[in-house]
């Protein structure tokens, strides 16, 4: 995760330049991408501090391996692979038949949901991108603020935003939704204007809430009213512990409104391997009537060429009954940890929220720039954060702690927490 | 009575044929029900509606599934779709299987790797193609391959660039051009208004008449060529990069077969030649060199020097695509690309190569012998056969229903891919020679 090296500066006016205009979408983003912008600072500080003990709940990379069960079925396959009967190409962009049957029936089991609608990928941010691409630069879009960064900037990326609002730290065109503790960390839909496509991310990242069966039908109402299309990110909801829904799709007439994204990596810790899903129904439909699902088919013929057949074959061995399990446990593992960094906090007299559905803790610094507390924790202690306004102009004043690490690095983590808050 | 390895029989390659299942759900009697469903107030992307057809290679797909359910005992060769048939070498399949065992341990697992790809493999690719030609490993992303490069590629351009391609072309540089929102109009002319086609044909020699080429922002050039297999030759690279030098534009040059070149004139990146690390981006792949095509990995390459029209280095802008867009390639499939590049690896994999070349030389044979006109299948495992005065979708069915052979009809490439067949030199010996014997006893 080390930075770019550019090139040295070159005299500007001997240095040969094309004659192709920069992408001016591109130019909107003001800084780089939020989590190498972390790696970045975290490297900074490690040079600084070369014999420091640094600890990172900061990116949300998974730490524990892979259970076993998993990594033999990926092991099969790349030996199979070697072999005349194992040998395979180009599979499905779609996904491994196996799979995709195997991902419909483990999640969406009695929703009407079935294999076709499925389309295997290497992981949700590469998904969103695609489905951007199907939108187009017309559309509109509404996301949670705080909310996953990706969302906003590959909009402004897409042509689909103006320019970024310094003072408000907003990029024109998007509808922010606010999510505080005030209004229970769900948006107050009353005051949200109408867009093509609402991004929603739930158990949420960075907030940790999750959204109850009331609040996501008030949701799937909202879309439906104003002919919005949902892109639901449901890419934490194995650390549901509450009795919400696991799926947009439970809701009544949620396939008709809405697309649904999730990934092996938070779950399997794939997230160097490479694994995902997005659902679009049949039934969704642009205003022409024309199924979204036909042109993100298109997308996905043209624009990837399907998951890595070893990841697939991982995949399939993550939804097997001992899979499952396996997943589970490593997933018990993380809330732990979630666990004991809410009590360390909230003993420390700190407002804290998330850590029970979502592998994310959001803990409140009233009045405090997240940027601040962000550098102030790492100086101090050695820990490596997530600023809140990194996530939107609505996280500010908080910081995301992540549950994923080794047990004995969050213990301690907590540790230095308490040395450095405790009066 | 011919008998095929199973791995090769028809049916079991058609249970693989997983794209035709969606295309079959998304008959016309399915949309007319759907469009009295509840729609969205969300309009349809109008850069979707400006695609033609479905994406060539499903086409294809679907048209042998179709044939399959017609002829249900025919022994189907595909000589259609690039797919690489040969297993992967076992030192390379090890060493990713290896590297998925030590993922299960505390010492082995690694999470999310850098975006841009893992700096061995970085270094290493360097070393295997780019040595001696002054590129560094922080120019080099590693990807899950070159069809996905290349929308990234146009995420990055944006859709006020102009592009020109060769005509004929890899279908994905113009449908990803048509979905950005680059190509204008086609208006049933079989031609998108803004692209500018370069025309590569026997008569040209394969390589563009560039004095007769406009001015475009960006040149998508594939060299060794699919699919006509052409080479561009040492001189006709200096002249493009001198054209684009000229113009101010941004090749981006193609290289995923480069590893097929066999004649010593022909470059194997467009860094061979001078000046081109001011106006050019590589992308390769893993695919069609060691077998990659389900595994995923490929690269490109954006040289520091390359700047916009106001100075800004490309590579600074590439990178936050990468890192917005994308995840990285897999580490698994990562591993297995550094296994390629070991000098056993590497010696492994060309002999593979070395294979395909081979069947490329039969079947050129073979077809010239019939006194067909031939092109191609010299340093590239496509060859590209002329039948003059004929409707290539015409042909390539012909060939089916009298042969059960796949192949691809020219004009999936292009408007100046009419009149020519592409066929396939991947494939196991023994159906490459029965695919000759039965398309000699046609055209004899």
């Amino acid at each position: 995760m080390l930075p770019i090296l550019l090139a040295t500066p070159q005299e500007e006016n001997t240095a040969y330049k094309t004659q192709v205009s920069r992408n001016a979408n591109i130019a909107k983003l003001e800084a780089g991408y939020l989590f190498p912008e972390i790696a970045r600072r975290r490297a900074e500080h490690s040079q600084k501090y070369p014999d420091a003990q640094v600890i990172s709940p900061g990116t949300g990379n998974t730490t524990e391996p892979i259970p076993e069960v998993i990594t033999s079925a990926m092991a099969k396959k790349a030996h199979a692979l070697s072999t005349l009967e194992g040998y395979s190409g180009y599979g499905a962009e779609q996904g491994e038949k196996l799979l995709r049957a195997s991902i419909a029936s483990t999640f969406y089991d009695n929703l009407g949901i079935v294999e076709d609608d499925i389309f295997v990928s290497d992981g949700a941010k590469c998904d969103i991108s695609r489905l951007q691409v199907v939108f187009g630069s017309n559309v509109t879009m509404a996301v949670q603020d705080p909310s996953y960064p990706a969302y906003v900037d590959l909009s402004v990326i897409m042509g689909q935003t103006g320019q970024y609002q310094k003072d408000v730290e907003k990029f024109r065109n998007i509808e922010y939704m606010r999510c505080t503790p005030e209004n229970g960390l769900f948006p107050d839909l009353c005051a949200v204007s109408r867009t093509d496509i609402i991004f929603f991310c739930s158990p949420n990242n960075p907030t940790g809430s999750a959204a109850t069966r009331e609040q996501l039908t008030q949701l799937v109402q909202f879309a439906k009213e104003n002919g919005s299309i949902i892109v639901y990110d449901l890419a934490y909801v194995m650390y549901m512990s509450d009795d919400n829904p696991r799926s947009i799709f439970e809701i009544p007439g949620a396939k008709e409104i809405a697309i649904e994204t999730s990934s092996f990596s938070k779950y399997a810790g794939f997230t160097g391997v490479r694994l995902g899903w997005t659902v679009v129904p049949k039934q969704l439909l642009f205003s022409d009537g024309f199924p979204v699902a036909k042109d993100f088919n298109r997308i996905v013929c043209t624009c990837f060429n399907g998951a890595s057949n070893i990841s697939q074959a991982g995949g399939l061995a993550c939804l097997s009954p001992t899979g499952l399990k396996a997943m589970r446990e490593v997933i018990g593992y993380y809330k732990k940890n979630a666990e004991i960094i809410v009590e360390t906090f909230e003993s420390l007299g700190f407002k804290v929220y998330g850590g029970k559905n979502a592998p994310y803790v959001w803990v409140h610094f009233p009045g405090r720039s997240s940027w601040d507390v962000f550098s102030e924790i790492l100086e101090k202690t050695h820990v490596v954060t997530m600023p809140g306004s990194g996530f939107g102009p609505g996280g500010e004043g908080f910081v995301r702690v992540s549950a994923f690490g080794h047990r004995k690095n969050v213990l301690e983590a907590c540790e230095r927490f308490k040395q450095l808050y405790n009066i | 009575m011919y008998k095929f390895p199973t791995s090769f029989s028809s049916m079991s390659h058609a249970m693989t044929l997983q794209p035709v299942m969606i295309i079959q759900a998304f008959s016309f009697k399915n949309e007319k029900d759907q469009m009295f469903g509840c729609r969205t107030k969300v309009a349809r992307n109008a850069n979707m509606e400006k695609l033609r057809n479905g994406y060539l290679f499903p086409e294809i797909s679907r048209l042998e599934l179709e044939h399959i359910e017609k002829y249900p005992n025919a022994k189907l060769i595909s000589l259609g779709i690039g797919d690489t048939t040969e297993p992967i070498p076992e030192i390379i399949a090890s060493s990713m299987a290896n590297y998925a065992h030590a993922l299960s341990t505390a010492d082995g697992y690694s999470g999310y790797g850098p975006e841009q790809g893992n700096k061995a493999l970085r270094e290493a690719i360097v070393k295997a193609f780019y040595k001696d030609l002054q590129i560094q490993d922080t120019e080099v992303f590693v990807s899950d391959g070159a069809q996905c490069d290349i929308t990234r590629l146009q995420l990055l351009l944006g859709s006020k660039v102009t592009i020109a391609v060769q005509d004929p072309s890899f279908p994905a540089y113009i449908d990803s051009s048509v979905i950005i929102g680059q190509a204008g109009d086609e208006g049933g002319s079989g031609r998108y208004g803004s692209i500018e086609y370069m025309k590569c044909g026997p008569e040209n020699n394969f390589f563009p008449d560039l004095a007769t080429t406009s001015r475009t922002d960006v040149i998508f050039f594939c060299s060794p060529n699919n699919p006509t297999g052409h080479a561009a030759t040492r001189e006709q690279l200096e002249l493009l990069v001198k054209f684009a030098r000229d113009n101010g534009s941004i090749i981006i040059f193609d290289s995923a077969y480069s590893s097929y070149v066999q004649d010593d004139n022909c470059p194997r990146s467009i860094f061979e030649i001078p000046g081109s690390r001011q106006v050019a981006i590589e992308i390769s792949s893993f695919s069609k060199f060691a077998g990659f095509t389900g595994v995923r990995l490929g690269w490109t390459v954006v040289p520091d020097e390359l700047l916009y029209s106001n100075g800004f280095p490309v590579i600074h802008d590439f990178n936050r695509i990468v890192s917005t867009c994308f995840n990285g390639a897999s580490n698994v499939a990562q591993a297995g690309g550094l296994a390629c590049l070991s000098s056993q690896g590497f010696k492994a994999v060309n002999s593979l190569i070395d294979y395909y070349m081979e069947n490329a030389n039969v079947l050129g044979e073979a077809l010239s012998s019939v006194g067909l006109q031939v092109y191609g299948g010299a340093n590239a495992p496509y060859i590209w056969v002329h039948f003059p005065g004929s409707n290539s979708w015409d042909v390539c069915k012909h060939i089916l229903e009298k042969t059960h052979i796949i192949t691809v009809p020219g004009s999936g490439f292009g408007p100046s891919g009419e009149e020519f067949l592409r066929i396939s030199a991947f494939g196991h010996r023994e159906c490459i020679l029965e695919a000759t014997a039965r398309l000699k006893t046609l055209f004899l």
